[in-house]
């Protein structure tokens, strides 16, 4: 006789129960508990997270969730936003799209973050899935505006169209038009990756005019500065606004207009976009700069007096993305005006020029460092280091959890020292014992690998490039860093022994690549043999790596670990090592 | 050192989890470091005393990472108007089996863009006047502006014109003329 806890839930309360448990990790949790708490979470699952599309099948995801609402998925491995992953390696959205079509009719959103998308797969979105709210596409390519058109044309309740550092091939600015008069619904609208000039635009004012709900819209380089005005007076209710083209010649009309307008937007609180700046324009922000949580001006050519003056005005800047443009005295005004700051993000304005071409320094971080006690995630290129200045921002920001380091020429030693600067990120592991993310430069040897693996013990992705002299770096890392789910590697001397001897730690983590490192054909065949759950793909575009001797280094290599065996839609140039000597192609 | 001695144990090539004595897979595998490209670690991190040197601001792929998508953005940034040549624009008329393109710039005015657009296409236009638009013949001249309004060709400031015309469209015969009338 079965017996029945007497205290058991009927389902129905399980289920909404379970209905407030919202993130991933805890419904995974929730479903370990027993079967049957299993078999009730996975019918009332609605958001999925498929943190990398090959480790898992489509029809897989289906079988277990029927009745998914939301899902998102990321393709490419990181390193692809640096041109290290050729073209065609894969990441296609279609046979998602495909199963999905039959299996989730009432699916609303689609977020892909690095994948191939069609405009196949975008038709396909917009006939197959009626209630269709969200599409987001992160740094995506291969689709045009006839699919962004179809989009447009078949979503009638479509809320977010944000197509963020997609590529998109522009065929025609006309596909703005194909939203129908009735939509009123959307609430973001991202198309500021669009290259061309060609966005009808007074299709765009239509749009936004009618859309009342319209809280987020980026705009295009096309838009010119003259009609920002037209475009914010139709939707004074924006909170996040993304420039076009912030230049023209200074008129005062013109600039009375653009601050009158901003100044309606009570609610504006980041602002982005910004391709060529006129300073002189800059102030028709004044009046909104005092509400500003989030400026982007990582595109805006202009000097360090204009983004002092600006930055002086935004004492609630809580994330600033800039060039370098910046320079160290910008940044210590906005340490000192800037005190509810979380993220700083400095990019190079010259990033292959030889010799530097503004005076940004390790002295800006430092300042900023010292000057926001709130400061958790910092992404920095800059030309000189030093372990002093490393170890100075991890005492001052214990607190950090993100740290990017990219000192422009790589193995640059310490500056005032000429030692490598292990000591300094050795401090940053060591203080801020939240760090999730890293990314080392400069010069490094393998001890600043065994800091890693010996305090890193929340470090969730590691990013590392020309550092370290033997396996032990590697093993460090492996054997170490507890919560490593992304290990990404390149032009290090690596090899096999670390490798294998922590083959069972890559199936605890997402993914590692490696490339321009010296793990061996042979090292590589014999991980793919020994370990089924991972797919152990080698990437070479000059020949087949078994036209070399075995014990030659690959080229690049991604391993992933998955429950859906060995991918089938690799080109030419990708081989995954499979069982028994035998290399799938 | 302790932890060298641990290190060798834990990384003797097999493939069980360390700590679990196995035979050895395979004989010890030789590293063949293939040399690497650009730099070189000797054990003593000196650097290249590789047989390839290699060139001093070589550009390495991918580095600095920087975001192609950044890249890319930021270069059509920096490009100033003189730099970017010609306003080429196509030119379409109706009935013709394919396009042209022209290069707005190249032309002081609108009588040396319509002799252009004659020759090319074998056609005449008529007279142009403010009132009346294009008279005399069954072909307009018309173009797309910034805003994907189609314009009749001649009703702006030359100057104007070239900064927002996408394309030009050689409209032939009712539709022409349904545009030259005041009120469409």
């Amino acid at each position: 006789m079965q017996k029945k806890m007497a205290y058991s839930f009927p389902d129905e309360v399980l289920e909404q129960v379970f209905s407030f448990i919202q993130s991933d990790k805890d419904r995974n949790a929730v479903s370990l508990v027993c079967k049957s708490w299993d078999e009730i979470e996975r019918w009332c699952r609605r958001k999925v997270f498929i943190g990398n599309c090959y480790a898992v099948s489509p029809r897989m995801v289906i079988r277990r969730f029927p009745e998914v609402r939301s899902i998102k998925l990321k393709g490419k491995p990181h390193f692809a936003d640096f041109n290290l992953v050729p073209d065609g390696w894969g990441g296609y959205v279609l046979p998602w799209i495909a199963e999905m079509a039959g299996a989730y009719p009432w699916l609303e959103e689609i977020r892909l973050k690095r994948m191939v998308v069609t405009d196949e797969s975008l038709e396909l979105i917009a006939k197959s899935f009626k209630n269709f709210k969200v599409l987001v596409l992160f740094s995506c390519e291969g689709f045009s505006t006839d699919g962004l058109a179809a989009i447009a044309a078949s979503c009638k309740n479509l809320r977010e169209l944000d197509l963020r550092e997609s590529e998109v091939d522009d065929l025609s600015g006309h596909w703005l038009a194909h939203f129908p008069e009735t939509c009123t619904s959307l609430v973001s609208l991202n198309i500021s990756c669009l290259r061309s000039d060609e966005v009808s635009f007074s299709a765009l004012e239509r749009l936004v005019g009618r859309c009342p709900n319209l809280r987020s819209l980026r705009l295009n380089r096309a838009v010119t500065l003259d009609k920002i005005a037209n475009i914010l007076r139709r939707a004074p209710q924006l909170v996040d606004f993304g420039t076009g083209y912030y230049a023209a010649e200074l008129q005062p009309d013109v600039f009375s207009n653009l601050a009158g307008a901003f100044s309606s937007c009570k609610e504006l609180k980041s602002l982005s976009g910004f391709w060529d700046v006129v300073p002189a324009y800059l102030p028709a922000l004044y009046s909104i700069c005092p509400r500003l949580t989030s400026l982007n001006l990582s595109y805006a050519t202009i000097q360090s007096p204009d983004l002092i003056k600006l930055v002086s005005h935004c004492p609630r800047l809580q994330r600033l993305l800039v060039l370098d443009y910046v320079e160290d005295s910008g940044l210590e005004e906005l340490a000192s005006s800037c005190k509810d700051l979380q993220e700083l993000r400095v990019f190079p304005s010259d990033p292959f020029g030889a010799e530097p071409n503004v005076s940004l320094t390790e002295q800006g971080l430092v300042a900023v460092s010292l000057g926001c006690p709130k400061l958790r995630s910092v992404l920095y290129f800059c030309r000189r280091m030093s372990n002093a200045a490393l170890v100075t921002i991890a005492q001052n920001r214990p607190n950090l959890t993100r740290f990017r380091l990219c000192i422009i020429e790589p193995k640059t030693p310490d500056y005032l020292t000429l030692e490598p600067l292990d000591v300094g990120f050795g401090a940053i592991v060591e203080h801020c014992k939240d760090l999730r993310r890293l990314s080392l430069s400069g010069l490094l040897t393998d001890h600043v690998f065994e800091y890693i693996g010996t305090y890193g013990k929340k470090l969730e992705m590691l990013s590392v490039a020309f550092a370290g002299d033997s396996d032990l770096g590697l093993h460090h890392v492996l054997s170490g860093c507890e919560s490593l789910r992304k290990l990404e590697i390149r032009d290090c001397p690596f090899g096999d022994k670390a490798l294998l001897a922590n083959a069972a730690k890559l199936e605890t983590m997402r993914s590692l690549w490696m490339s321009s490192c010296a793990v061996s054909f042979g090292a590589c065949k014999l991980l793919g043999q020994k370990m089924p759950k991972l797919n152990v793909e080698v990437i070479d575009e000059t020949e087949p790596p078994d036209s070399r001797p075995e014990s030659c280094p690959v080229d690049k290599l991604y391993i992933y670990r998955s429950v859906a065996g060995p991918r089938f839609d690799m080109p030419p140039f990708v081989w995954t090592m499979g069982e028994a000597v035998r290399i799938l192609h | 050192m302790e932890n060298s001695v641990a290190y060798e144990k834990a990384t003797e090539l097999r493939l069980g989890l360390p700590g679990i004595d196995e035979p050895a897979v395979l004989s010890s595998v030789k590293n063949n470091k293939r040399p690497l490209h650009d730099e070189k670690s000797g054990e003593n991190g000196k650097s290249a005393q590789n047989e390839t040197a290699p060139p001093s601001k070589a550009q390495i792929v991918g580095w600095p990472p920087v975001q192609s998508y950044r890249k890319n953005n930021f270069q059509q940034a920096k490009k100033s108007e003189s730099e970017c040549g010609g306003i080429y624009v196509k030119v379409s008329m109706d009935g013709a089996p394919y396009l042209r393109k022209i290069d707005l710039k190249v032309y002081k005015g609108y009588p040396e863009l319509l002799q252009v657009l004659e020759n090319m296409f074998k056609f005449t236009i008529g007279d142009y006047s403010e009132r009346e638009g294009y008279k005399g013949s069954d072909y307009e001249p018309t173009y797309e502006d910034k805003d994907g309004d189609w314009m009749l060709v001649g009703d702006v400031p030359w100057e104007m014109f070239i900064r927002s015309c996408k394309r030009l469209r050689i409209m032939k015969g009712s539709e022409a003329r349904g545009l030259s009338c005041s009120g469409v």
